[in-house]
């Protein structure tokens, strides 16, 4: 079943576009609004958001989750902030600006009318969040704080302390329990969803996993949404949470929902350094931290002095020379391949020679340790316990780590797949930010997806659709679901002598060597290969203990790591065939003279949008062209 | 400076809700002092698993302190020795070489053990659903900053509303009181001019949903604040009992 690529763009001035499409729309009128039902996989931000919005309009929505309540979707952890033009801090800021920005951030990767869309709902989203009760900083006066973040030349980033992400999601979580309140939300909590159910061609259902009893269920609706989060575990390590995974998108991929761009990913700059084998996540330390912190390493290689030894004519403050125009807040691409770039040329600092410092010295100095501990206490206070180190005291280790994926399933205007009737929002779409994402947008896109746009654009897609009554006695749950226990069958049958997370650490490994903050054609070919080995072996070796019908994690990682051992082949080919460099992707061949990234736009000014051909056979590469008509291609440049 | 301990575990172990527990020993000779706790059980499980036994279940995701999913009654105090400090944000170094320690789950009527150290919180989320929120519909916001709001009220707001829902509070209880949750949602909501509208009625359907699922009463132990892994402090059962006062008058 091959696809067609039509992003649905609506006619007119860029301004106009979302306006006029949501005028054209068609509508489901109130009453029979109940009659519709759908599924939303994910609680976080974007499904959250979704879920709440959608039962608000009469919509019946089942929500599932991994976790045991919808309150811990991995959005709780975000930390920073989130964006919008309110431009209350009147240095000059607008939708328009925002748009650009983005567009410009994202190298020039994401889909115009998209990311104008963005920017012009993003002022609801504090409005309506602030309605919620969501107890964003506020000045003496009693007005919104705003700060600022990579990439962007303007204060418009609105936070709760260093809780920003558990705060809005808490407001989208309330907003969701008062409408199980009213019967119009059923919550699904411990449930993985393990396939997504086609009936003539229309994503009708879910087969999902109840996590406690082992019970393979059917689950069928009128639509489904998947909200499903970022695949940034691939890498083994990463900032994400530790359930999340890739499970249920690349289900949808493999029934024929495009995945586009795969091999974008971000690579946050300022993350605590990995500490030993044991190591099972890593931790950000929000980009917030360099409106204050300075980054340096030593001017001299391997330097093994306190760095309060060092005395400031020998430390370079890279950044600070190289940009001198965005010095410390350059973009998080940037950030990271100069930390790696440091660290290469062997002035990285600590035990392990791969972290650089990030300074509140001077900080302190200017506005005493209460201000900075005002600001920063929490994350201190984290970076302590983790680390042992007072940044107080002394300056903080940081490095990078792989933190959110920009690439994800293709959707068109309307968010949806290319499956009718299978819509994707949040992380798990391949989203508004292009080849690399600005700080404080990604809370940004998951509720502008679930507040304000999934509610028009999915009353489009019933209001234009016939839609046959079936029930979960169809012959494709059937299947579905005999697949699904098949597998699961398969994994505790292997017996062999690996764990889950060993073949995860080993595929992490591969990817973070040759799928990482820098690619070449070798590497990537070589981790293709390296990875359908791997494969191979899991298949083979792998050990569960226990069996279905109860808690057992290890048979949840095993559903996952499959997922990701597929999924990093694909990264790797995306990669591979992408012979430019753009926003996180970093192509060796593929740089100017001075090391920075070259973008190559007549031949890759597209979406790389992957069909899946089958096991084992090489996926079909289609292209959705960009095109930018009001944000004028350049070379992006913060120095 | 890392260095490797060894430890002695004592951890309650039961197979499902229904059959009865027990404690069991298990013994780790290179414990890292940099790991993180969570960590040192991870590298417990990945020796069970190979040697054929069943990993020990328990709750966990962010692994930052902010989700609330990690729990543990660690030689008897919420989340463990250090103060305001999730167990996944606690590192080995808070313990001794030959150190036994004894891990359970919480225990309170309204949190059963779903395996292991894992149990059922749910009954928060029912907390909750009575009345935990502003009933504002997608779209029907002002603009943010028609309404100023005092930095202090906004910050106690902000203190309130920065509990992750763990249950350590109900788990280092006496009474098994979910007081401190619960107040602390309406409590943040009050402090705010939005929440006020629904504030009486918010107030007694959450009280009424927290003697339901069967969490006990205040009686001012203060155990829920010294465990709090954020630290949240009695005023806000103060608060709530203020409101849920002056609301009953005014019935
Ligand atoms: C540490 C950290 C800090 C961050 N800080 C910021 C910031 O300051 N500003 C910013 O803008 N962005 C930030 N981000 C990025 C941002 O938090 C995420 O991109 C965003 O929250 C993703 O939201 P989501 O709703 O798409 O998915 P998630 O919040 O990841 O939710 C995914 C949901 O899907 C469910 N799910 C997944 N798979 C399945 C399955 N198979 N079956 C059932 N359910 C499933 C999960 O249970 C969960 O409910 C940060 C990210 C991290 C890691
Ligand atoms: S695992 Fe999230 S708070 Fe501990």
């Amino acid at each position: 079943m091959a696809f067609k690529l039509d992003a649905k763009i609506p006619e007119g001035p860029i301004q106009d576009k979302w306006e006029q499409h949501k005028f054209k729309s068609k509508l489901v009128n109130p009453a029979n609004k109940r009659k519709y039902s759908v599924i939303v996989v994910g609680t976080g931000l974007a499904g959250g958001s979704a879920a709440a919005s959608l039962a608000e309009l009469g919509y019946d929505v089942k929500s599932f989750c991994i976790q045991d309540s919808p309150r811990r979707a991995h959005s709780i952890a975000a930390q920073g902030g989130i964006n919008a033009a309110k431009n209350y801090p009147n240095d000059g800021d607008s939708v328009w600006r925002l748009f650009y920005d983005t567009v410009k951030g994202g190298d020039y990767r994401a889909r115009e009318a998209n990311v104008y869309r963005l920017a012009q709902v993003a002022n609801n989203i504090i409005d309506q969040c602030v309605a919620q009760g969501v107890p964003f900083a506020r000045d003496y006066g009693g007005y919104l704080a705003n700060r600022s973040f990579g990439g962007a030349q303007v204060s418009r980033t609105f936070y709760a302390k260093g809780q920003t992400g558990q705060q809005l999601l808490l407001g989208a979580y309330q907003s969701m329990m008062r409408q199980v309140s009213k019967g119009k939300v059923s919550l699904y909590t411990r449930k993985e969803i393990l396939d997504i159910v086609i009936v003539n061609g229309k994503a009708r259902g879910i087969i999902a996993r109840d996590l406690v009893t082992g019970d393979v269920e059917r689950h069928v609706a009128d639509a489904v949404i998947l909200a499903s989060g970022g695949y940034g575990n691939v890498y083994y390590l990463s900032t994400n949470a530790m359930a999340s995974n890739v499970g249920a998108a690349w289900k949808a991929y493999k029934k024929g929902a495009g995945f586009a761009n795969p091999c974008y990913t971000q690579i946050h700059p300022t993350c605590i350094p990995v500490s030993g084998d044991h190591q099972s996540k890593l931790t950000l330390m929000s980009e917030s931290l360099r409106n204050d912190g300075r980054v340096w390493v030593p001017k001299n290689k391997e330097d093994k002095r306190h760095p309060n030894d060092i005395p400031a004519e020998e430390r370079d403050y890279y950044l600070e020379r190289i940009y001198p125009s965005f010095g410390n807040l350059v973009p998080r691409d940037v950030a990271s391949r100069n930390a790696k770039n440091q660290c290469d040329a062997g002035k990285g600092v600590g035990e392990t020679g791969l972290a650089v410092y990030l300074d509140f010295g001077d900080a302190i100095k200017r506005e005493g340790r209460d201000a900075i501990a005002a600001k920063y206490g929490n994350l201190f206070d984290m970076y302590q316990r983790i680390t042992d180190e007072s940044p107080y005291e002394q300056p903080m280790r940081i490095y990078p780590a792989v933190h959110y994926t920009m690439g994800g399933l293709w959707v068109d205007y309307n968010l949806m797949s290319t499956i009718p009737g299978l819509h994707v929002l949040g992380e798990a779409n391949f989203s508004d930010h292009g080849a690399n994402r600005l700080g404080a947008s990604a809370l940004m896109q998951g509720l502008a997806d679930g507040y304000f746009v999934i509610p028009y654009t999915l009353g489009h897609y019933f209001g234009s659709n016939e839609l046959e009554s079936i029930d979960t006695s169809h012959e494709e749950f059937e299947k579905c679901e005999k697949e699904a226990t098949d597998r699961i069958n398969k994994f505790l049958s292997i017996n062999g002598s690996r764990t889950a997370d060993d073949f995860h650490r080993s595929l992490g490994q591969i990817m973070w060597d040759n799928v990482g903050m820098s690619r070449n054609k070798a590497g990537l070919e070589k981790a293709i290969s390296e990875i359908q080995d791997l494969r191979q072996q899991f298949w083979k070796d792998l050990k569960i203990p226990g069996e279905n019908a109860q808690v057992n994690a290890e048979l949840e990682k095993a559903g996952r790591v499959a997922d990701f051992l597929e999924l990093g082949e694909l990264m790797a080919r995306d990669a591979l065939e992408r012979n430019e460099s753009c926003g996180g992707h970093f192509r060796e061949e593929s740089q100017t003279e001075e090391n920075e990234a070259k973008r190559d736009d007549e031949n890759y000014c597209h979406a790389a949008v992957w069909e899946f051909k089958g096991d084992n056979t090489t996926p079909e590469r289609h292209r959705e062209e960009l095109s930018f008509e009001n944000v004028p291609l350049t070379q992006r440049s913060y120095k | 400076m890392s260095k490797t301990i060894k430890v002695k575990l004592k951890i309650w172990r039961q197979k499902n809700r229904s059959e009865s527990g027990h404690f069991e020993d298990y013994q780790l000779d290179t414990v890292s002092t940099d790991m993180s706790f969570l960590e040192m059980l991870d590298t417990l499980n990945e020796k069970l698993v190979i040697d054929n036994k069943e990993p020990v279940a328990f709750d966990h995701d962010c692994r930052e302190g902010i989700c609330g999913m990690c729990s543990l009654m660690i030689n008897g105090q919420a989340h463990g020795p250090e103060k305001e400090t999730t167990t996944c944000q606690l590192h080995m170094r808070s313990f001794k070489d030959g150190d036994t320690i004894i891990i359970e789950p919480w225990r309170s009527k309204a949190f059963p053990v779903v395996k292991d150290l894992m149990t059922d919180r749910s009954a928060f989320d029912r907390v909750i659903e009575a009345g935990g929120y502003i009933s504002v519909n997608t779209g029907n916001a002002q603009d943010a900053n028609t309404l100023p709001i005092s930095k202090e009220n906004a910050d106690l707001a902000m203190d309130a509303a920065t509990c992750i829902g763990c249950g350590a509070c109900v788990a280092s209880c006496p009474n098994a009181s979910a007081m401190l949750f619960t107040a602390a949602k309406v409590s943040q909501l009050s402090l705010l001019p939005q929440g006020q509208v629904e504030a009486d009625e918010r107030a007694q359907n959450m009280v009424a949903a927290m003697d339901s699922e069967g969490f006990g009463n205040c009686s001012n132990h203060a155990e829920c604040e010294a465990s709090c892994p954020k630290g949240i402090n009695l005023s806000h059962i103060a608060r709530m009992n203020r409101d849920f006062l002056s609301s009953k008058i005014r019935k």
